[in-house]
C-alpha cells in the first residue's frame, strides 16, 4: 500500500476541487441560460404556454437532485443512450439549476406591485415595454442576492455526482479515504474545500441583499 | 361635441354587478367630479374610461374614439386619455425627470434632448422643476402625486383621471396637490374625477356626478348639487361625509 503524506492528501484534493468549481459553473451558467428562457416564456399571457413551464419547475423541485442524476446517468443508459458521467452531471445539474432559477426569478417579477403594471399601461406603454423599461429592471435588483445565494446550492449540489462516478472533490475524497483510512481527516478536509467556495458566495449575497434593499439610489 | 361619451355602461365581477348602466358626457374643459360611498362603483367606472378594465357592454367613445382594449394597443389606448393614481406608482428606478421622460420616449419615440425639455416643462407646471434630478422616494407624498401629475401631463391627453389622488396623502400635503389640479382647471384641461374632497368639487368642479349602487343616482351643477341635493341617498352620504 502506498504512503499519503498530508500534502499528497491536500495537493489531491485542491487539484479536484477544480472539477467541483468547472461542473458548478457550468451548471450555473447553462441553468441561468435555460432559466432565462423559461422565466421569458413563463411570462406569456396565454395559460397553455405558462403550464409546461410550471410543471417543470415542479418537477425539478419535487424530486431528489440524486433521482435526477440516476435518471440522468442510468435511466438514460437503460434507454440505449449511453452517456459519460461527465455528459450526466452536466445535464442533471443545468435542468436542476434552471427549475430554481425560474422559479427565482418569476417570483422577483411578480414582486413587482401591479401599479407598476398600471402606471405604464396609462402612459401607454405595452407589453413588452413595461418588461423592458419598469419591470425588469427592478427585478433584476431583486433576484441578484437570491441568485447568488443559490449559487450556494449549487456547489453543494455537485457533490451528488460523485455518486455516478463523476470524479470532483467528494469522489476524491472517498477514493484517498479508501487507500489511506483518514475518514476523518479527509472528510473534514474535503468539507473544508466546500465551505471554502461557499462562504464568500454566502457573504457576497449577504453584501448584495444589504446593498441592493436600498431603493431608489443606483 | 361631447369629449366624451359613454352608454349603458355595464361591468360585472364574477356575479357582482359593478356598474349597471351608466350615461355620462362630458364636454372639453369640464371638471366632473365623481362622489359616492366605497363600493358604488365609482373607480371601477374611472378605470373603464381607460381601459384598465374592460367593460362588459355599452360604449365608451372619446375624442372621437370608441375605446375597446381587446383591439387597441395602450399607445392609441391612452392617446387621449391620462390617469393619475391614488398611489402614485412612480417608477422608484428612476429618478424624477427619468419618470417624465419615459413615456414620450418610448411610446412617442422623441428624442433625449427634446423629452427632457417637455419633461422640465411638465415639472414647472407642478412647480417641481427643480427635483429634476431626485428619486422619487426622497419626495413627500404629496411632491409625488404632482410628479405623477406632470407624467402624465407630458403626454397630453385631453382628459386626465384622478383616482383619489389625495386619499393616501397627509393632510398638510393634499393643498398643494389642489393647487396643482386647480390650475390645470383653469387651463382648461378635462378633468374627471373620483374624490373625496367636497370643497374641491364644489369651488373647482363645474358638475357634481353622485354614484350610487352602480348606477348615476344624481349629478348637475357642482354647489347646486352639494348645496341641495334632491334624493334622499345623497342627501345621507354627504351629512356622513361632512
Amino acid at each position: 500500500m502506498m504512503d499519503f503524506t498530508l500534502w499528497d492528501i491536500v495537493r489531491n484534493l485542491l487539484l479536484s476541487m477544480r472539477w467541483t468549481v468547472v461542473l458548478s459553473l457550468i451548471a450555473f451558467i447553462g441553468g441561468g441560460v435555460v432559466a432565462l428562457l423559461l422565466t421569458v416564456i413563463r411570462l406569456s399571457p396565454s395559460r397553455w404556454v405558462q403550464w409546461p413551464v410550471m410543471a417543470y419547475v415542479e418537477l425539478f423541485q419535487g424530486t431528489p437532485l440524486l433521482m435526477q442524476l440516476f435518471l440522468a446517468f442510468f435511466g438514460l443508459g437503460a434507454l440505449g443512450i449511453q452517456v459519460s458521467a461527465w455528459t450526466a452531471a452536466t445535464l442533471a445539474l443545468v435542468l436542476f439549476t434552471s427549475a430554481f432559477l425560474t422559479d427565482i426569478w418569476q417570483g422577483c417579477i411578480r414582486a413587482i406591485p401591479p401599479g407598476q403594471w398600471q402606471g405604464a399601461r396609462v402612459l401607454g406603454l405595452g407589453r413588452l415595454q413595461t418588461l423592458h423599461h419598469v419591470i425588469l429592471p427592478q427585478a433584476l435588483r431583486l433576484a441578484i442576492a437570491p441568485t447568488v445565494g443559490f449559487s450556494v446550492q449549487v456547489v453543494k449540489g455537485t457533490a451528488l455526482a460523485s455518486i455516478i462516478g463523476f470524479v470532483e472533490l467528494t469522489r476524491t475524497g472517498t477514493m484517498l479515504n479508501n487507500a489511506t483510512f483518514k475518514p476523518f481527516l479527509i472528510f473534514a478536509l474535503v468539507a473544508l474545500g466546500y465551505f471554502l467556495l461557499c462562504y464568500p458566495l454566502s457573504l457576497y449575497a449577504r453584501h448584495l441583499e444589504k446593498k441592493l434593499n436600498v431603493t431608489g439610489s443606483r | 361635441m361631447s369629449l366624451v361619451r359613454v352608454d349603458a355602461l355595464h361591468k360585472s365581477f364574477g356575479h357582482l354587478e359593478v356598474l349597471k348602466g351608466i350615461d355620462l358626457k362630458v364636454s372639453a374643459g369640464e371638471v366632473v367630479s365623481i362622489i359616492g360611498r366605497s363600493g358604488s362603483g365609482k373607480s371601477t367606472f374611472l378605470r373603464c374610461l381607460n381601459q384598465l378594465e374592460q367593460h362588459d357592454s355599452g360604449r365608451i367613445e372619446i375624442n372621437g374614439q370608441v375605446l375597446d382594449a381587446n383591439s387597441m394597443a395602450p399607445a392609441l389606448l391612452s392617446e387621449n386619455v391620462g390617469m393619475v393614481f391614488q398611489n402614485f406608482n412612480l417608477f422608484p428606478h428612476k429618478t424624477v425627470g427619468e419618470n417624465v421622460m419615459l413615456a414620450p420616449m418610448i411610446v412617442r419615440g422623441e428624442r433625449e434632448r427634446e423629452a427632457s425639455r417637455l419633461a422640465r416643462r411638465m415639472l414647472e407646471r407642478v412647480g417641481l422643476a427643480d427635483r429634476f434630478d431626485a428619486w422619487p422616494e426622497q419626495l413627500s407624498g404629496g411632491q409625488q402625486q404632482r410628479v405623477a401629475i406632470a407624467r402624465a401631463l407630458a403626454m397630453s391627453p385631453k382628459v386626465l383621471l384622478c383616482d383619489e389622488i389625495t386619499s393616501a396623502l397627509d393632510p398638510e400635503l393634499v393643498g398643494d396637490v389642489l393647487k396643482v389640479l386647480e390650475q390645470l382647471a383653469r387651463d382648461g384641461m378635462t378633468l374627471i374625477l373620483v374624490t373625496h374632497e367636497m370643497s374641491f368639487a364644489r369651488d373647482v368642479g363645474s358638475r357634481v356626478v353622485f354614484m350610487h349602487q352602480g348606477r348615476i343616482h344624481e349629478q348637475g351643477d357642482s354647489r347646486e348639487v352639494l348645496s341641495q341635493p334632491r334624493t334622499p341617498e345623497l342627501q345621507q352620504f354627504l351629512s356622513a361625509v361632512r
